[in-house]
């Protein structure tokens, strides 16, 4: 082989192998649609962009509030508040024309859903992945993310057993803010928040990246394609309860005796493919999206797993359970929740955004703690 | 070992929760919905985070 040949060769092989990643996504989402139906096969895509984008432009959730906590680096965070502005100007307006083929993440406010908000922030922080975070990271090969996983799934089932019991604990009904008047109250309330970021932010750190404002314009066209196509918004933590909860049917679990699992609507649910289910679609998308990019990069899945202590693999699974746990009381995760919530107007996500962020500033503390930063 | 080793265990329990699905239940491309539910005239699911059970 020439020496030509030979420096050529490893570029030939890593576009063979990029071709073939590509291949394996479109041949997915083809088959979902000829298997399923043409929507399920466009979910599928749309998760494929989530986690595309989240992983290949660094758009996060969980790593921007501790660089926001840490540092008073508010870019991440405010490429977040861009996102959802996008999506309410679309989502609010549509949802609001009430005619019920599309609807929001209305949930409502509530001690417990406040509460549980808390935990979420905390947890997410401890192991640095939120409810997307998470899939992204499991996806991308982050050990962290794939033993936080299954976790997650089972916490969320497990909240789902007790969500009503904690919500009649005291919950004020839905508060939606709709219409024209709802839209300019939640822009309004978004521009206050950056408004706020910036004049806390530190020195020099204002100014947002070219690439998160790129990944902020594409998360919010996906979001809205969720919408559109789904006729409900972006979510993570039904998915993963409703895998857990299946499987756990399939153990032997009676299914019956939940007042949750056997609401009508999550009855059809428990019956049908996962193939058919909005947000399980969106969340395999993403963690195959998050793969693809790792994958794809030069030396992208080439790093060393890190050697952690077993408190840290202790606290991971704990926080796992915890996530999934708290995001069914608390009507959502950063997605369902925060992103999705506000961008519908929804009161319960300002109200989980303030309650998760107070938490986070507490799991920025105890993680370090927890062993998971051996090099601190 | 590096993130190969764990992100070929994530693509295989992807692989694994398909084949599960595969065996539990049946997909009928004939009673799918619309593509997009914009449109389509018909309610949705309900089968969200933010949904409380009914």
């Amino acid at each position: 082989m020439t020496l030509a040949a030979a420096e050529h060769a490893p570029a030939a092989s890593r576009r063979g192998k990029r071709a073939a990643l590509v291949l394996a996504a479109c041949a997915a989402v083809l088959i979902v649609a000829a298997a399923a139906g043409a929507r399920y096969g466009l979910l599928l895509a749309l998760g494929l962009g989530f986690g595309i984008v989240l992983e290949g432009l660094r758009f996060g959730f969980a790593g921007p509030w501790r660089a926001l906590i840490l540092r008073r680096e508010p870019a991440g965070v405010l490429a977040q508040l861009i996102a959802i502005g996008l999506v309410a100007i679309v989502a609010i307006p549509l949802v609001s024309s009430g005619d019920g083929e599309i609807t929001g993440a209305h949930a409502p406010v509530g001690w417990a859903m406040a509460g549980a908000a808390f935990v979420f922030g905390l947890a997410m922080q401890v192991v640095l992945g939120c409810g997307s975070g998470t899939l992204v990271n499991a996806g991308s090969g982050n050990p962290v993310g794939l033993l936080a996983l299954p976790f997650f799934a089972i916490g969320s089932f497990a909240g789902s057993w007790h969500v009503l019991w904690w919500t009649d604990l005291g919950a004020l009904p839905p508060v939606v803010l709709g219409g024209t008047t709802g839209l300019l109250v939640t822009l309004g309330l978004l521009a206050a928040v950056a408004a706020v970021l910036l004049v806390v932010a530190a020195p020099g750190t204002r100014r947002i990246p070219r690439r998160l404002w790129i990944a902020a314009g594409i998360v919010a066209l996906l979001a809205i394609g969720n919408l559109v196509v789904a006729g409900q918004p972006w979510g993570v933590v039904y998915g993963l309860g409703l895998w857990a909860a299946k499987g756990a049917a399939v153990l032997g679990a009676d299914l019956s005796q939940s007042a949750f699992w056997s609401a009508p609507g999550n009855v059809v649910r428990l019956n049908e493919s996962i193939f058919t289910d909005v947000t399980s679609l969106t969340n395999i998308g993403i963690i195959a999206g998050a793969f693809l990019v790792a994958a794809w990069r030069a030396g992208g899945l080439s790093d060393r797993l890190p050697r952690l202590p077993l408190r840290a693999w202790t606290a991971v699974i704990v926080a796992g359970l915890l996530l999934g746990y708290s995001s069914r009381l608390a009507f959502g995760c950063n997605v369902g929740a925060f992103f999705s919530g506000i961008s519908t107007g929804s009161l319960h996500g300002w109200v989980w955004f303030a309650a998760a962020f107070a938490g986070s500033i507490l799991g920025v503390r105890l993680r370090p703690l927890l062993g998971l930063e051996p090099g601190r | 070992m590096t993130r190969r080793l764990t992100a070929g265990i994530a693509l295989a329990l992807l692989a694994a929760l398909t084949a599960f699905d595969v065996a539990t239940s049946e997909l009928d491309p004939f009673a799918a919905p619309p593509m997009l539910a914009l449109g389509s005239g018909q309610a949705v699911s309900g089968a969200h985070c933010a949904a409380l059970p009914e």
